[in-house]
């Protein structure tokens, strides 16, 4: 039977269970069920995102672009509904057809040109946001449908605090929660996802089973896209304003987590559990760093240490592995 | 003619300046083995790729296969034919299991949308019930050894109604056991009434598992020939169009002098009490399975991987290698067995790769790289060592593999070693080329150079060497003295040990 976490992913996981063991000890409000799913709420965005992250990293590419796409999803989106009215249904629909379009483009780029993805993203990226700035100015959108405003403060179940506040689990995290299990069902039981790992394994192989790799392509980074555009409209519910610029630039933040989550830049290998693994760490430090006080620029400080030791550990595991298996029996 | 199940006649094929193919017919038998057997660049993998419908012949070919006449042959009729290649590389997914790997183009080919686990495992025992073969169904690809993998990718091809097995260069990176094994299993596919097309650079092989042999020399076939006609030397003279004589190394190194000496060397897990002491222009010889140590053996003469103790002794003088660093200073250079991984930089140039190991020659008065010393340091090397290429600026993957191997050569010998190590050497090199490649060794050799040749195919060994040294198990078992004994002995003996 499979093993439910790898070894690297037990790895993760210990690291939260002593971050989080270190956090409660100076402030006990971090381990409380209100800390925890206001957590899962405010993480949601980049939570959502790791998971088109990764599907583009198994396939053995990477994408860049997908914060410029998330916020051009949004912009347009929060202007159509302001604009024409709609419901959630609609935003939705809007962002991710936008979504979609933008990432499709990608994968044409990547496929037809045959340009590595980190210069095909890289050069969308600035596309697609300068193509925004132009066309926005550059302004900011405060204004947002009440019926948007309420369904921000959906919660599935609501609980009281000693001090009468409430809260409860979020329809935002419901959101991300359902991209979990449809990712999930995609990347372990259809011909597509396992496709997915093969073209990151090996892309003639993957062709000569049989597999056309341009529909690969623009599954992958359409569903990238439209993932982006999801979280666009997730964020816009989050901090109920759109702003062009305010994500632009964290995309290696995402790209951490996934990493953190034992993705490899090589292709053909991440599982979703370590995704989530990853994104709960990036979160749990965050958030504790917070409750610690102490400054939010030592944050960036230890995202990357804790990059640097994950990722060599895994490396140095690869090397003892092979290692062992040049071992001669010396009679 | 029911009994055949490819015909193809007339069949041409020209890419832009060269003709790929010059009229050729082919024809494989049910449930026969047929090997295919050329130099690089004769044709081979453009004939599998027109059987496989990948590449499409020109005007006026005839394909017929299993009865059914083709006119517009694609990859598509080739698989519903029941047509399998299996490639050099394997096409395999490291990333994925066994089970997997086997299933996958299955499940594929038979148009489903999801994939159930259960019937993966069963598909995949499915068709290693067909060669007795037993996997680790969920282990994954790239931990399995080589030889596994192979039996992967055979499975993989019989999980659909196979009816003719192409398999190209399957024995490269196989050791003898391993090789027999897969012989018997291709013997059991064909007992089956399964054809199989047998590719091959290695002609006792080919000769052991044939059939029938075609040839094919620069795009035509020379003919097709019954097994028991043939012997290595026609078969040579056919592909090559020219004689090669196997002539035995007869270089006698002078005098009693001692280049290096190597005492009680000994690492934990790898290698154990070897001595052994090479002369100047002498060609020694060290063979044994893979897995005996050897590599690890030559790893650690050249600093790779250190040994934990012993000594050794450069012209008398003890030295210590602890690192490459050490052993290139000591005059002694490597070339891997695997050149495509550690020895050459494949997206550089062939100018650049030959005089990678020699840049602090090539410095000017200003510490800078001399582009007049680099561009008369490269032309030389190039001529010598007679490395076909179009350009010395062209990449070094754009080269055949007994050209790639040849520019290895040029870079460490391009150092003046006094010690020449050397893993493999024609590995994956057609026969022309391998012996363009011993004759370069046995000139060092003249020059005074002392030569190890590590190996496992024995006639390279034996005909190139001086003295033979059996390895296994880590240790030094036998020495032959290649002037008193013969091939067939040292063969027996390896027999014996393994």
């Amino acid at each position: 039977m499979k093993k439910l976490f790898s070894s690297y992913e037990a790895f993760v996981l210990l690291a939260i269970v002593i971050l989080s063991a270190i956090i409660t000890s100076m402030n006990p409000n971090f381990l409380t069920l209100e800390n925890f799913l206001d957590l899962l709420k405010s993480y949601s965005f980049v939570g959502i995102l790791a998971i088109g992250v990764l599907i583009v990293l198994v396939s053995g590419g990477i994408d860049i672009s997908f914060t410029a796409t998330a916020t051009i999803a949004m912009y347009v989106m929060a202007v159509v509904v302001n604009q024409y009215g709609g419901n959630m249904f609609i935003a939705f629909l809007i962002a991710s057809v936008i979504g979609i379009i933008l990432g499709m483009f990608n994968a044409i780029i990547v496929h037809f040109f045959k340009i590595h993805s980190i210069i095909a993203t890289i050069a969308t990226l600035n596309i697609y946001y300068g193509l925004l700035t132009v066309f926005s100015g550059g302004k900011w959108i405060y204004s947002l449908p009440t019926w948007f405003r309420e369904f921000a403060q959906v919660r599935v179940f609501t609980l009281t605090n000693s001090t009468g506040g409430q809260y409860g689990l979020s329809i935002i995290t419901v959101i991300w929660f359902a991209f979990l299990g449809l990712v999930w069902v995609l990347l372990r039981y259809t011909i597509i996802g396992r496709g997915v790992y093969a073209l990151g394994g090996n892309s003639v192989s993957a062709e000569r089973v049989g597999f056309n790799i341009l529909r690969l392509q623009l599954f992958v980074y359409g569903f990238m896209g439209w993932i982006a555009g999801i979280a666009g409209v997730v964020l816009t519910l989050l901090v109920q304003s759109v702003a062009p610029n305010s994500i632009v630039g964290k995309e290696l933040d995402v790209l951490a987590a996934v990493i953190l989550g034992g993705a490899s830049l090589m292709g053909g290998v991440g599982t979703l559990s370590g995704t989530i693994l990853g994104v709960i760490l990036i979160a749990t430090m965050n958030n504790g760093m917070t409750l610690m006080r102490i400054p939010a620029f030592w944050y960036d400080v230890f995202i990357g240490l804790i990059i640097v030791i994950s990722v060599s550990t895994s490396a140095y595991q690869n090397k003892k592995k092979q290692s062992k298996t040049i071992a001669i029996e010396v009679e | 003619m029911a009994k055949q199940f490819l015909s193809l006649k007339n069949i041409n094929k020209r890419y832009v300046g060269v003709q790929a193919l010059v009229s050729v017919d082919f024809e494989v038998a049910k449930g026969e083995i047929h090997c295919l057997v050329g130099e690089n660049g004769s044709g081979k993998s453009t004939l599998i790729k027109v059987i496989s419908g990948v590449v499409q012949p020109d005007n006026g070919a005839v394909i017929e296969v299993d009865g059914e006449r083709f006119q517009d042959y694609q990859a598509i009729d080739a698989i519903h034919k029941g047509i399998e290649v299996i490639y050099q590389d394997l096409s395999l997914f490291p990333n994925l299991t066994v089970a997997e790997n086997i299933a996958l183009s299955e499940t594929i080919a038979k148009g489903s949308k999801f994939i159930n686990w259960k019937e993966t495992r069963q598909i995949a025992k499915r068709a290693m019930g067909k060669i007795k073969a037993d996997l680790p169904l969920d282990e994954l690809v790239s931990d399995i050894s080589l030889a596994d993998q192979q039996l992967v990718a055979i499975c993989r091809a019989l999980t659909h109604d196979v009816r003719l097995v192409i398999m190209d260069e399957p024995t490269t990176a196989l050791t003898r056991k391993e090789v027999d094994a897969l012989f018997v299993v291709v013997k059991d596919l064909q007992a089956k009434g399964i054809s199989i097309m047998f590719v091959s650079h290695k002609l006792d092989e080919v000769l052991e598992i044939a059939k029938n042999i075609s040839i094919l020399r620069d795009g035509d076939k020379i003919g097709t020939f019954a097994v028991q006609d043939m012997d290595n030397e026609k078969l040579i003279l056919a592909m090559t169009g020219k004689k090669l004589d196997h002539v035995r190394f007869a270089g006698k190194y002078q005098g009693k002098e001692i280049l290096f000496d190597v005492q009680n060397l000994s690492k934990v897990g790898n290698f154990k009490d070897i001595n052994f002491q090479l002369h100047p222009g002498e060609i020694l010889g060290i063979t044994g399975l893979l897995g005996s140590g050897r590599t690890e053996l030559a790893h650690a003469l050249f600093g790779l991987n250190p040994a934990d103790s012993g000594e050794i002794f450069l012209q008398e003088k003890v030295v210590t290698i602890r690192d490459v660093q050490d052993a290139i200073k000591l005059g002694i250079s490597y070339v891997p067995e695997n050149r495509l991984v550690q020895g050459l930089v494949m997206p550089q140039s062939v100018g650049k790769n030959t005089v990678i190991t020699i840049l602090k020659k090539l410095l000017n008065g200003l510490g800078l790289i001399s582009r007049e010393k680099m561009t008369k340091s490269i032309d030389q090397w190039v001529e010598s060592l007679a490395i076909k290429v179009p350009s010395v600026d062209s990449p070094v993957q754009t080269l055949s593999g007994g050209n790639q191997q040849r520019v290895v050569l040029a870079k460490w010998i391009a150092t003046e070693p006094k010690i020449l190590i050397l893993d493999g050497p024609t590995v994956g090199v057609d026969v022309a080329a391998k012996d363009a490649i011993h004759n370069i060794v046995r000139n060092l050799a003249a020059q005074g150079v002392g030569i190890i040749v590590i190996s496992d195919e024995l006639p390279e060994v034996f005909h190139n060497c001086n003295r033979v040294i059996v390895m296994h198990k880590g240790r030094f078992t036998a020495e032959f003295d290649t002037a008193q004994t013969t091939e067939d002995d040292i063969r027996d003996f390896i027999g014996q040990i393994s």
